[in-house]
């Protein structure tokens, strides 16, 4: 019976079919439960929420991982995944949280000032959800005053910033000097993104970490999660 | 069901109606005056006889006959607008209607030269811890093996929708007497799409069509289903009915079986090279053939067979790449939608003899052009370089590709009362999402085929490496096996059908 209903969220992330109104891939699933559905669901009948999350999101992304590295799926099919297991992650959360689980991590994502770019940051969002993280995005054009209340508030554990033009990337060493001003610079790491940015410039700016697209950016805040 | 080739929403036409009309009246007075040099004793007799001015001209062996418009009228009456091509495996038949713009690709057209791609390394001169894989290539001529090879990559290239042998089997037990026998069953064995092919002996024709029907099983089912058929180019230009062929395609017309009556004059050499001049002409020249089959067996399908080139600057030789070919043949196609005649057209061949950037262009720039314009079989589609002097199978599977994205381009839109509301719909639940992304909409498209995958030969975009990835799914598909002829229906053949080497023998001991 777990098996059971573990197995059809693990085949429904791979689908990447959020609830029962998503037709699936080929069409003509509609009105079977999807991801939300089955976890609710899930939960309901006692099953472990740690379970759901090893058993059933895990193993279904690494699949959908290998998918992709077959050339089987594309990147809107690793979205659709992703995004389920985002909301599979809001669902879980408080259950999770009751278990005495921690997290894997909060992450607060933003598009610094002046820059209203925000497709990248927002696919690096939503692997991040799916990769179990909880991730809080702040938007696009964000100043630096702006993103250190944030994260005084919300205390993540990273901040990953996002600019794609020459003239805003100052703007990401502005909110780390701002970051270190107001006392917070060691209380979160920081890593960034976007088109004109690289681990060079990372390390003259003195963020932690670089990610040159969504999945590198998974690894790298996985690699400093378990530094830290 | 036949095989979907691409039905074209709106077809490019360059000819407003009364050009077409103008082009009409001239190819008509063409086949008045000057008329045609007929070399052809059966074809001249049948031309007078329908009433057909035809004088003969005893110092140079042929009459020069001169047909009345209403003549030509009167026989392109009779010639059917829907052609069937058949198929082995019947799903793969092609329906050619003269009144709709679905188009087919294929192959074609017996060249001498098979071009074969080996990978080497090259190291730099300069700094030798540089290496780079680059395609070599070497002609050699073609032989039996070389073309039963390439109906196997046809019948797995996916958009390639009919077969004609793109090379000529030039091994040395290969004689005029037993080619054509050969040419069919090498193809038909290897391949379950339609073969069409030229004839080389005339008194071969029955052993051909014999062989044709006890695979399809008999003669009615041939009619049915005919799994085969011809091209004859009747005229060598300008305006001379050739003897061999016109009596070949006498025969075959005779016989029922369906048959492309084809012109290939040359812009500047054997054609005006004006636009006009050389519509108007080659237009004659194949409604002079039509005509002749429609006065000899009334109905026969026939095909309407365009094949204008442009003359080479350089060398007065057949070219391809350019512009005028393009014009010529896109008049052709709309010339057989005004008589509702099915056609048979041209794309797809550079003039350069190895593949690479100038080959693509090349065949691209005709790919799109002619498919637009709506023509119901285009052939020379397929790994043709050089003029049509070489085939090259690893340049097929690239054409393949490309054909593909053609077919895509060339889809109807879908603009609809429920497509319109879906995307309203679409838009407004975006909009209400903090991402506001239209990612996931993509992938029931995605999967539906409506939205076209990666390019299938992109390397690491770095490089260019679009012909070391095409040659690795030429080898894929070359071992991918074929349906071939059941062993029965193939004992048979060997059987009833004298010359078939026996190295062609699927079954054979050893
Ligand atoms: C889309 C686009 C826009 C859209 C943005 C819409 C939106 N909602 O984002 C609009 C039209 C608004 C726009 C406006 C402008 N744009 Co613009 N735009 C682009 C474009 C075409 C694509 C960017 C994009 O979305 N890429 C797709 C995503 C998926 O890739 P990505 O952003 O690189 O993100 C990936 C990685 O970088 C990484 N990543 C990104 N962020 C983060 C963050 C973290 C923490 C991590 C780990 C990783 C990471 O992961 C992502 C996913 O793989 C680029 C050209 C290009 N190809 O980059 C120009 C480009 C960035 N734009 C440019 C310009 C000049 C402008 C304008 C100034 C134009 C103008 N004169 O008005 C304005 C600026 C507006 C402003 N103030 O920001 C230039 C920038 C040149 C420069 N100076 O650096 C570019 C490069 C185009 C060009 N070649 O000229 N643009």
């Amino acid at each position: 019976m777990t098996n059971d209903i573990i197995e059809r969220i693990k085949q429904n992330v791979i689908q990447g079919r959020m609830d029962k109104e998503d037709e699936g891939f080929n069409g003509g699933m509609v009105s079977q439960p999807g991801v939300k559905e089955l976890v609710q669901q899930a939960l309901d009948e006692g099953v472990d929420p740690r379970r759901i999350v090893v058993a059933g999101l895990t193993e279904a992304m690494k699949i959908v991982g290998d998918k992709f590295e077959a050339k089987e799926y594309f990147i809107p099919d690793m979205l659709a995944s992703a995004e389920t297991v985002g909301a599979a992650m809001d669902i879980l959360a408080p259950y999770l949280a009751k278990s005495g689980v921690a997290s894997k991590g909060k992450v607060l994502m933003a598009t610094v000032k002046g820059d209203l770019h925000d497709i990248g940051k927002n696919i690096v969002t939503i692997i991040l959800k799916g990769a179990g993280y909880e991730v809080k995005d702040l938007g696009a054009d964000v100043g630096p005053e702006a993103i250190v209340a944030s994260v005084r508030e919300e205390k993540p554990d990273l901040l990953g910033l996002s600019a794609l033009l020459t003239t805003t990337m100052v703007a990401m060493k502005e909110t780390i000097d701002s970051l270190a001003q107001a006392g917070l610079r060691d209380r979160v790491k920081v890593i960034i993104g976007g088109a004109p940015t690289s681990v060079e410039f990372a390390a003259e700016i003195g963020a932690d970490g670089y990610g040159a697209d969504a999945f590198h950016a998974v690894r790298v805040v996985e690699e400093l999660r378990q530094a830290s | 069901m036949p095989r979907e080739g691409v039905l074209v929403h709106r077809i490019y036409e360059r000819l407003d109606r009364d050009q077409v009309e103008r082009i009409h009246s001239v190819s008509m007075e063409i086949l008045r005056h000057p008329g045609i040099m007929c070399f052809n004793r059966e074809a001249a007799d049948i031309f007078a006889s329908y009433g057909a001015t035809v004088t003969a001209e005893p110092s140079a062996r042929h009459w020069q006959v001169s047909i009345p418009e209403a003549l030509v009228l009167q026989a392109l009456k009779r010639a059917p607008q829907m052609v069937k091509l058949g198929a082995r495996q019947e799903e793969n038949s092609l329906i050619l209607d003269g009144n709709e713009p679905r188009v087919y690709f294929a192959s074609g057209s017996e060249t001498n030269i098979w071009l074969d791609m080996r990978v080497e390394t090259f190291v730099s001169k300069a700094d030798h811890s540089v290496a780079v894989e680059l395609a070599t290539f070497h002609p050699r001529r073609g032989m039996l093996a070389d073309l039963c090879a390439a109906a196997r990559l046809g019948e797995h290239l996916d958009n390639l929708d009919g077969f004609i042998r793109p090379v000529n089997i030039q091994d040395e037990d290969i004689t005029e007497e037993n080619k054509d026998v050969n040419k069919f069953f090498a193809c038909l064995n290897n391949m379950t799409k339609h073969v069409m092919a030229g004839l080389t002996s005339l008194d071969k024709l029955d052993k051909v069509i014999r062989m044709a029907e006890i695979i399809a099983g008999g003669k009615e089912e041939l009619r049915r289903n005919p799994i085969i058929s011809f091209i004859t180019c009747v005229f060598k230009s300008p305006l001379q009915l050739v003897d061999d062929t016109t009596q070949k395609c006498i025969e075959i017309v005779r016989r029922g079986m369906p048959l492309v009556i084809s012109a290939s004059p040359q812009g500047g050499s054997t054609a005006p090279i004006k636009e006009d001049g050389m519509v108007a002409q080659i237009n004659a020249e194949i409604l002079g053939g039509i005509a002749l089959s429609q006065l000899v067996s009334p109905g026969a399908p026939v095909i309407y067979g365009s094949v204008p080139t442009r003359a080479g600057l350089d060398d007065l030789a057949d070219t391809y790449g350019v512009p005028e070919f393009n014009q010529y043949n896109v008049d052709c196609v709309q010339m057989a939608r005004f008589y509702g005649l099915p056609c048979y057209s041209t794309a797809g061949v550079a003039d350069v003899k190895v593949p690479g950037i100038q080959a693509t262009v090349e065949k691209l720039f005709s790919h799109i052009v002619i498919a637009l314009s709506g023509a119901q079989y285009i052939h020379y589609a397929f790994g043709l370089l050089d003029k049509t002097a070489t085939f090259c199978p690893v340049q097929a599977v690239l054409d393949d590709a490309h054909i593909g994205m053609v077919k895509s381009l060339l889809r109807a839109p879908k603009v609809d009362e429920v497509e319109v509301v879906t995307s309203l719909e679409q838009i407004r639940q975006v909009m209400a999402t903090s991402q506001k992304l239209f990612v996931r909409y993509i992938r029931p498209k995605l999967r539906s085929g409506e939205v076209t995958l990666p390019y299938p030969f992109e390397g690491d975009k770095a490089r260019d490496e679009i012909l070391l990835r095409a040659h690795e799914k030429m080898q894929e598909l070359l071992q991918r096996p074929v349906e071939h002829i059941p062993p029965e229906v193939s004992e048979r053949i060997f059987r009833e059908v004298p010359g078939i080497l026996p190295r062609l023998n699927t079954y054979r001991e050893g």
